[in-house]
């Protein structure tokens, strides 16, 4: 049994890797636990698809808000200098590429930064895809977060997506409990192993030739 | 003189005919015009289609439309989630008809509908299930998917403040599809807190002009406000935490 990092243990490395000044938005799940680990000193500005940039934490429960909510339908707060805004242009500053990060979750990602995130397409299963496309295709970089393996041990990172695609080609950097995989021209480069993770144990986690790209990512 | 504000909820939704496309505003219930809808569902109209977000979220507004056997389809982009149980007796039982929409594509062919344009070209979808049997264009090195705008014969929406010409200012995250929706339809109609005296909008910030509304009704301020100040003390679908709500009009939105 290899090292895991937690949820939140995966969600501080995320948060650390987003600059000061980022536009950045975290969909649905498992990547909203992110913006608890932003660091406080740090000004990173939150866009929530349902039409606010300058997001901030929940407020306690006296203070809900029933008109101040995220794109989880979530009670949250508006920071000083945040901004309202209808849907389309909320969308268009998505599509039109002026997000700088988006993190999403994940079914499966292909080697080719395919992301399949919104149905398993099982028969009788009620689609939802909400801006599960919309963020997928527009954010300058497309993190995903997720556990590398399913609960049936199969592994997320795939040749080829088997579930329905929400993007093509779109994810540029996948953190997983065991390690975070750049997207490349030549298929999954890890750039970082954690705890006692090796090459050859995520090689037969995923079936999936890898790149070590190990000791160049250390330097960027 | 110019009065677009109209003295009761079922004045405003008058003359929605059956088979009528409705849009109705909101995410979740930020937004939702929730009298309105119960005024509609009072009226009568059915075989409805129904643009919206969402396809209802517990038993009251639009799952209550639903729910009362009106709605024939409905397009949206989110429909299934957790108090969707209405919808998703519907849908399981063929009772419902449902085109589902991306979230952004959905608001810009509202929005497309709004400004004139006949149809656009957007990378959203393309290469999923969900662009598929749609034009495909490549465009300076990138795939596009031709789509269509959406209009509607009327547009249910909800917003803060109206002057009696029809200007709007809406209230934070609740403003969310209201503004496109307000340029999409042939009638659009409003329910709001308050009208206020025209010229006291600053006309900097009215967010909807005058130009895209046809009627407003009053529905008291919501219930988490108190004269423009924020009082809080409520849940998330503006329940008092305190117990149960009073049954005056207003502050269920």
């Amino acid at each position: 049994m290899s090292t895991k990092l937690s949820r939140v243990e995966l969600a501080q490395q995320i948060a650390a890797a987003i600059p000061e000044g980022s536009f950045v938005n975290l969909g649905i799940g498992a990547p909203t636990l992110v913006a608890n680990y932003l660091p406080a000193d740090l000004e990173i500005i939150l866009h929530t698809e349902n039409g606010m940039l300058g997001m901030g934490p929940a407020p306690d429960a006296e203070s809900v808000d029933p008109d101040l909510i995220n794109a989880g339908k979530q009670a949250v707060t508006a920071l000083d200098g945040a901004a309202y805004f209808h849907q389309a242009d909320s969308f268009a500053m998505m599509r039109g590429g002026h997000l700088d990060v988006c993190v999403l979750g994940a079914f499966q990602v292909s080697e080719n930064g395919d992301l399949a995130n919104w149905s398993t397409g099982t028969p009788g299963a009620i689609p939802a895809v909400g801006g599960a496309m919309d963020l997928a295709i527009g954010a300058k970089e497309v993190y995903v977060m997720t556990d590398l393996l399913t609960k049936k041990d199969e592994s997320k990172l795939v040749a080829a997506c088997s579930y329905p695609l929400t993007g093509v080609g779109c994810v540029s950097r996948v953190y997983t409990d065991h390690a975070v995989f750049d997207v490349t021209s030549e298929g999954f480069a890890v750039r970082e192993l954690y705890g006692d993770n090796t090459m050859e144990l995520l090689s037969t986690l995923t079936g999936l030739n890898l790149i070590d790209a190990t000791a160049t990512a250390a330097t960027d | 003189m110019i009065d677009k504000e109209v003295p009761s909820l079922t004045e405003a939704v008058a003359g929605i005919a059956d088979g009528a496309t409705v849009m109705i505003g909101g995410f979740g219930h930020a937004g939702q015009p929730h009298e309105l809808i119960d005024a509609l569902i009072a009226q009568g109209a059915s075989d409805l289609t129904v643009v919206s977000n969402n396809a209802g979220n517990g038993d009251g507004g639009l799952a209550a439309l639903l729910s009362a056997g009106r709605v024939r389809k409905i397009v949206c982009s989110f429909p299934r989630q957790s108090d969707s149980w209405v919808f998703d007796g519907l849908y399981r039982e063929g009772k419902i008809e449902l085109e589902l929409v991306p979230q952004g594509n959905l608001a810009e062919r509202i929005r497309a509908a709004g400004a004139g344009i006949g149809a656009f070209f957007t990378p959203t979808g393309v290469g999923t299930e969900l662009a598929e049997g749609k034009e495909i264009r490549e465009i300076d090195g990138r795939t596009y998917a031709l789509d269509y705008p959406i209009r509607a014969d009327f547009a249910l929406i909800s917003a803060l403040k109206a002057d009696r010409w029809g200007n709007l200012v809406y209230r934070q995250t609740a403003r969310n599809f209201g503004p496109i929706m307000a340029t999409a339809a042939t009638t659009s109609i409003v329910q709001v807190d308050e009208v206020v005296p025209l010229g006291s909008l600053d006309p900097e910030s009215v967010v909807t002009p005058s130009i895209y509304v046809n009627r407003v009704v009053v529905v008291g301020e919501r219930r988490w406000l108190r004269n423009n100040e924020f009082v809080g003390g409520v849940d998330l679908e503006g329940q008092p935490l305190d117990g149960p709500a009073e049954s005056t009009a207003g502050g269920t939105n």
